[in-house]
This record gives C-alpha cells, sequence and structure tokens, in this order.
C-alpha cells in the first residue's frame, strides 16, 4: 500500500463532495477549452479565406476609381512597372507576395476577350538585384494567421493552376497563355492548343479550374509580351499584394503609402479588423471565464477540503499517533487536489473539445479538430489552482494535535 | 525505557487552570505491565500523550531510553512513534474504507516497507489475531471486539518496544475484553512494555504494576500480578 491508495480510496468512499468541486474545475477548464479552441480554428479559417482570396491589398495608380475588388486592373488607369521593383527592395513586414498585373482588352477567335499581363516568379529571380531578397520564402509577418500558411504554400508552387489561388506563377513562357474555364470555353481552346492574341500566337499553357470570380473568363499571358504587344510601355494597372491579414489590419498600408506615395493603397483592412477583433475579444473573454470559474473551483475546493479535515481530525490523529509526520499529512491532502486537478483538467478539456467541435459550425461556421496544446494549459492550470486552494487545509491538516485520538482528550 | 522527571502538565479551561500532571516523577522499566488507573479527569490520558510523545508538557522531563523526548525534533518523534511505540485505542480507530488487512499495512507503509512485505507481515499478523479469514473485510463488517483485535495487530506490524493503550477494553464486553487483555499479556510476554489506561479493576489486574492517579498525581503503588 502507498500513499496513493490510501488517498484513492478515500475519495471513492466520499466521492460527493468531490463531485462538486470537481465540477467546477471541469466547466472552468471546459470554457476555456471549448472558446481558445474555436478562437484558434476561426483563426485558422480566416487565414485560409484570406489564402482563397488571394490578394489583400492592392496598389492602384492615383487616379483610378475602384469600382469591384476583384476587377481592379479594368480601370484603365496605369503606373510604372517600377513600383513593383520599389516595393520589393522595400521588403516590407507582411508582405508575403507582390503580382503586378496589366490589362487589355482584345479579341481572339472572334471573340472579345480581356489578356490579363502578369509577372512569374521565375521574373524576378533572373533579376540579379532581386536575388536574395528571400521574400517569398522568408519568415515575415507574425507566426499567426495566414502569414504562415501563405509563406509556406508560396514558397514551391510551380502549377499553373497555383495562379488561381496563390496570385502567381512560377514560369510562364513570353509566348504561353493560361485560360480562365470560362475564356476556354468561349475560345473554345485546351492546353496545347495554339491561340492568336494581340497579334501573335500563343500557346495554352494551362486552363485554370472555375474560381467563380472574374479571373474565370481572362487570359493569362507575360506582362511584358502584352506591354510589347499592346505597345504600352512598362506599366501595370495594379500591383496586387498577398499580405498578412495582421498585418494588412495595421502598419502595412501606412507603410505602402509612404513607399508610394503618388498611389493608391486600397485593403479589405476593415474585414479583417473586424474578424480578429472578435477573434481577440472571445480568446480574451475564454480567460475571463476560466479565472471566475476556476475561482469558484477554488473556493469549492478550499471548502470541501476545510469540511475534509474537520471529517478526518480521528483519522488524521490516528495517522499521527501511528507515526505519520506532519509532510504525510499535508502530502494526503495536496495528492488528493492534484488528483482533483488532473482529473478534473482531463474532463474539461475532453468537455471542452467536444462543445468545441459541436458548437464551431454551429456559431461561427468553423470546423474545430482537438488542440493538444490546450491538455497541457488544461492540467497544469487545474492542477495549480487544486493546490492552491487545498494549501491552506492540508497545513491545517498537519498542524492537527495527535492526542485528540485519545478518549478524552 | 521511561524515566519522567517533575513533569507538570496544565490545562485552562473557561478562566480556570486544570491541572492534569502535577509535577510527578515516574519510572517504566523495560517489559513492565503497567496499568493506569483513577477518576475521569485525574491525568491518565494526559499522562498517555506525553509518553507517546504527543504532548510536551509544561514543565519536566521524559526520557525514553536515555534520550529526552521532547528534545527531539518532531518529525523524529513521529517516527519514534512508528518504529518504537504502538497505541491501542478505546475506540479503535480502524480507517473505515480500508479492510483489515489494509489498516494493519499502515504503520508499515509510513515506515516505507514495499507493498510485498506490507502484505506477507499484515497477513501473518492477522492470523495471529484469530482473523485470517477476515482480511478482506471493512470495520463495519466486524465485530467490535473482532475490530480491537485489528487494531492489536496493526499496533504490532512495526514490531513496537513499547504498547500504550487507552482504555483498550472499554468498548467491548466481558467475554471480548477477556480475550484481548489475553493478548495484550501474550504482547507482554514476548517481551514488551505494555501501558495501560483503564477504569476497569479486572482488566488493571492483568498487569503487573498499577499506578493510580488523583489530580495528576500518583496516589499509591501498588505491586499486583498478572492473573
Amino acid at each position: 500500500m502507498k500513499i496513493q491508495h490510501l488517498i484513492w480510496k478515500e475519495m471513492r468512499k466520499r466521492p460527493t463532495p468531490m463531485i462538486t468541486s470537481l465540477l467546477a474545475v471541469t466547466l472552468g477548464v471546459m470554457a476555456l477549452v471549448a472558446i481558445q479552441n474555436i478562437a484558434v480554428f476561426s483563426q485558422k479559417k480566416i487565414a485560409g479565406d484570406m489564402e482563397s482570396l488571394g490578394a489583400n491589398v492592392l496598389v492602384l495608380p492615383p487616379n483610378a476609381s475602384l469600382q469591384d475588388y476583384y476587377a481592379a486592373d479594368m480601370h484603365g488607369e496605369t503606373m510604372p512597372e517600377e513600383f513593383v521593383t520599389r516595393l520589393a527592395f522595400a521588403r516590407l513586414p507582411g508582405v508575403e507576395n507582390l503580382a503586378p498585373k496589366l490589362c487589355v482588352e482584345t479579341s481572339a477567335s472572334g471573340q472579345d476577350v480581356v489578356v490579363t499581363g502578369i509577372l512569374p516568379r521565375s521574373e524576378y529571380q533572373a533579376k540579379s538585384a532581386w536575388q536574395g531578397l528571400g521574400m517569398f520564402a522568408s519568415d515575415v509577418g507574425s507566426d499567426r494567421g495566414c502569414c504562415s500558411t501563405t509563406a509556406t504554400s508560396l514558397a514551391g508552387s510551380d502549377d499553373p493552376n497555383s495562379l488561381a489561388t496563390e496570385r502567381t506563377i512560377q514560369d510562364l513562357g513570353a509566348r504561353e497563355v493560361i485560360l480562365g474555364s470560362l475564356a476556354a470555353e468561349k475560345l473554345s481552346a485546351k492546353v496545347g492548343d495554339e491561340l492568336p492574341l494581340l497579334g501573335g500566337d500563343f500557346n495554352v499553357l494551362a486552363v485554370l479550374p472555375e474560381a467563380g470570380t472574374v479571373d474565370d473568363s481572362r487570359v493569362f499571358a507575360h506582362l511584358h509580351s502584352v506591354q510589347e504587344l499592346a505597345e504600352t510601355g512598362p506599366v501595370v494597372n495594379v500591383i496586387e499584394i498577398v499580405a498578412c491579414c495582421e498585418d494588412a489590419a495595421g502598419s502595412l498600408i501606412s507603410n505602402l503609402s509612404a513607399e508610394l506615395p503618388e498611389t493608391k493603397i486600397v485593403t479589405i483592412s476593415q474585414v479583417v479588423q473586424t474578424q480578429l477583433a472578435v477573434n481577440t475579444l472571445m480568446s480574451r473573454l475564454s480567460w475571463v471565464f476560466f479565472s471566475i470559474l476556476l475561482l469558484v473551483g477554488a473556493s469549492s475546493i478550499a471548502s470541501v477540503m476545510f469540511a475534509n479535515v474537520t471529517e478526518r481530525r480521528q483519522e488524521i490523529g490516528t495517522l499521527m499517533a501511528l507515526g505519520a509526520s506532519r509532510s504525510f499529512v499535508t502530502r494526503l491532502f495536496l495528492g488528493k487536489a492534484v488528483v482533483l486537478g488532473v482529473v478534473g483538467g482531463i474532463a474539461g478539456y475532453a468537455g471542452g473539445t467536444v462543445l468545441a467541435i459541436i458548437l464551431g459550425p454551429r456559431l461561427l461556421s468553423v470546423s474545430v479538430q482537438p488542440l493538444p496544446m490546450l491538455l497541457v494549459t488544461s492540467l497544469v492550470a487545474a492542477t495549480l489552482v487544486a493546490v492552491m486552494a487545498s494549501f491552506l487545509p492540508a497545513r491545517r491538516a498537519a498542524g492537527l494535535d495527535p492526542c485528540l485520538v485519545f478518549n478524552d482528550a | 525505557m521511561y524515566q519522567l522527571n517533575e513533569v507538570t502538565q496544565t490545562y485552562h479551561c473557561r478562566g480556570k487552570i486544570v491541572t492534569a500532571l502535577n509535577s510527578i516523577d515516574i519510572s517504566i522499566e523495560d517489559n513492565e505491565f503497567l496499568a493506569i488507573v483513577g477518576p475521569s479527569g485525574s491525568g491518565k490520558t494526559t499522562l498517555l500523550s506525553v509518553l507517546g510523545g504527543m504532548l510536551k508538557p509544561e514543565h519536566g522531563e521524559v526520557l525514553f531510553d536515555g534520550d529526552s523526548l521532547y528534545d527531539l525534533p518532531l518529525a523524529r518523534r513521529a517516527q519514534l512513534r512508528g518504529t518504537k511505540i504502538g497505541f491501542v485505542f478505546q475506540t479503535f480507530n480502524l480507517v473505515p474504507w480500508l479492510t483489515a488487512l489494509e489498516n494493519v499495512q499502515i504503520p508499515m507503509m509510513l515506515g516505507g516497507f514495499s507493498s510485498k512485505q506490507q502484505i506477507a507481515r499484515a497477513s501473518e499478523l492477522l492470523e495471529r489475531v484469530g482473523l485470517h479469514d477476515r482480511i478482506d473485510h471493512h470495520p463495519g463488517e466486524l465485530s467490535q471486539g473482532q475490530q480491537q483485535r485489528v487494531a492489536l495487530a496493526r499496533t504490532l506490524a512495526n514490531d513496537p518496544q513499547v504498547i500504550l493503550a487507552d482504555e483498550p477494553t472499554g468498548n467491548l464486553d466481558h467475554e471480548t475484553r477477556h480475550q484481548v487483555m489475553e493478548y495484550l499479556a501474550e504482547f507482554h510476554r514476548d517481551g514488551r512494555t505494555i501501558i495501560l489506561v483503564t477504569h476497569d479493576a479486572d482488566t488493571a489486574a492483568f498487569a503487573n504494576r498499577t499506578l493510580r492517579l488523583v489530580h495528576g498525581a500518583p496516589h499509591s503503588n501498588e505491586a499486583l500480578h498478572a492473573a
């Protein structure tokens, strides 16, 4: 027999008061785990949404008026392509990707189409002045939200289809085009076909899957080919920036404005800010609930433990008469507190996770998975609270006069 | 074994001072069977507490095997109780949610014995007190006499030199009382010192010396021989 056996058997003997305390601790942990879990996955969802949205900051010529965020390159105003170089050199924190575009309306195979000039990533790498910047794979921005996801996904994509989601493509030849799904249908073109455009012949490199955006009706060609064939000179209509959502909501816009004062910066920062604020609020609220409920749990544990000490006075006195030291008696009660904390932590984690999995999709349309890190937090916090709440009762038990075991003492 | 020099202990009760032990000097030898008798409030239990290292007297000195008991630190005194001093209580003081076997294991658990050693020794002791068929029973499932026998087995767990018994037969019927006293007499014959507090003359008759306390002081000392 060991002290653990003594603790466990006593708890089994008197489960009712323990269940009350356990419930309070479990509820506190549940609240924390559920809200934190939903907040984390909501954050990830925002990141995913931002990623699928593509660019979240647009750099436009000063006279451009923006009617449609997704057709920001159709205003007809231009600005020098050199602005892209300036932005790249500025190495602003939060900038994950730059995608300059030039749009030209033309006809092909008797159909009106919009040809969009884009700059492939290989183009950046070819320019020695930009080499070594490491901007696309660097750990820019914070480690939360969309930044890490986006940076990782951009690091090695060379599939032409990446244009649909990442706004960039690794390679695109001077006489190659990528067709949006609707454009391909309209032009009756498929991969490998020859397509006459702007007076030049282009080979169809890929057909993008349907995205439900204006990109579906676009024909994408190399920026410099479009500039050359449309005789526009080295200009672009828009520079799309894929930015970290936190930075897009923060200092990035003012940094961009400072870097390119002669342009207009448009962002969806308000959306980002609102979503981030909700997440932050939820996260903070979860700690408030957690603290309140744990305080209630701690009070309950302390009260139950004091009652337990009173109830077990004779047993404690007997143990002392039989040779138990004060430290043994203290450990007897703190051990019980550890059991309460561990069981409460695990039960709260399990309950909170289940609650998050049920409520996440219903309240915020967020799909939630268990977060093992929260188990560690739950266990540590619940155990710490239970032990602290039991400290005084344990000290009181250890200070009992062993003479109380005698008949008329 | 014990030497008490001018031991005094008083209690404050509702503004009055009650003298439990009044400057007593007594000596208790090894392998003695001593019965402490006297009316209620005469200081019997206080004396037992002092001898058990659980109550430091206000004045005086308590020597145990030549060492001043109350000059030892608390932890050392607890250790002494776990190794050299055994207790028997009137109300048995068994832990109700532990089985008879587990109750007997307690002193050995406190002494750091392995579970295997605890079980072997506890089984042997329960067999000695005739309860080998009750080892898995909880105290509530045992008669008063059986509970006291479990308590006796528990007392012997760490093979103490001295057994301090506080009214060990107070809650027992005549027959069981005799049986328990026979066990204590047997433990005495094993070489242990038995110090017994009792109101009952028949129980005291098992001792070979009786110390009568009145108002915290020895009234008379008479030698009796076990029946």
